[in-house]
């Protein structure tokens, strides 16, 4: 699923974008960074809830290519600079976590592990 | 090629950035991408324990062209119970620590998941020696 689709269906807001096309494998919804970098694969996105620079890091580590924020969480500007220098696309939504997962993998995006 | 890193105690804005650099350093170097990362994994939980748990300090990684081997050398509390600290779920981290998604006490496991060496030395009221190894 290309990111453009993500943020079309979670009718989320684009924070910083990049690479709109790019294909978005499998997804992590997950508050606990540990369990991220434990159960991850590549070529994924991972929705949060969690908002501090951790987040971004844990997303580079992972080879991310988004982050979708839930609960119209925003990152502060520090993080968002900190991700467009890494090329990774940051979007939030307005939607749970729960609503946000469900939409996603109804329309198609595989889960993770 | 060696690199060196110092790593600040309870700098939580900075903390990852040594991984990160040393990731991009790897990607230059044509390393393929399974081993950068399983090398980024394992070395962004030991900095991150750096942080939260240590006094912060000195990371030294030599890349050589069999292997990438990596010491992390803190003047911290150490670790009393090891084994015990190597159990997922186990953690002392704070609430400051786990508000950032961190201290659920699977740092040390993702660590061993990652490298195909892991090795720990503690002395409590000293500090803690940690030695990651991964083949290429």
């Amino acid at each position: 699923m290309k990111i453009d689709q993500i943020q079309k269906i979670t009718q989320a807001e684009i924070l910083c974008g990049h690479e709109m096309q790019e294909e978005i494998k499998s997804a992590c919804g997950a508050d606990l960074m540990s369990d991220v970098l434990a159960f991850s694969k590549e070529n994924g996105m991972l929705i949060t809830g969690l908002v501090n620079p951790q987040v971004i890091r844990t997303a580079e580590m992972m080879d991310f290519k988004a982050i979708l924020f839930v609960r119209g969480k925003q990152p502060s500007k520090e993080m968002v600079e900190m991700a467009a220098e890494k090329s990774i696309s940051l979007l939030t939504t307005q939607l749970t976590m729960y609503f946000a997962c469900g939409h996603l993998y109804a329309e198609g995006l595989g889960a993770d592990a | 090629m060696n690199l060196h890193y110092v790593i600040l105690k309870d700098d939580f804005m900075r903390a990852g950035e040594a991984s990160s650099n040393l990731k991009k350093k790897l990607k230059q170097l044509g390393i393929s991408s399974g081993v950068i990362q399983k090398v980024a994994i394992a070395m962004y939980e030991a900095e991150m324990n750096m942080v939260i748990h240590a006094n912060g300090g000195v990371i030294d990684i030599d890349i050589e062209p069999q292997r990438i081997y990596i010491k992390l050398e803190d003047t911290g509390p150490g670790i009393p119970d090891i084994d015990l600290a190597m159990r997922e779920g186990y953690s002392t981290a704070s609430d400051q620590v786990r508000d950032l998604g961190f201290g659920a006490g699977m740092g040390l496991p993702n660590m061993k998941k990652n490298a195909d060496m892991l090795r720990i030395a503690s002395e409590v009221g000293k500090g803690t020696t940690v030695e990651i190894e991964v083949m290429l």
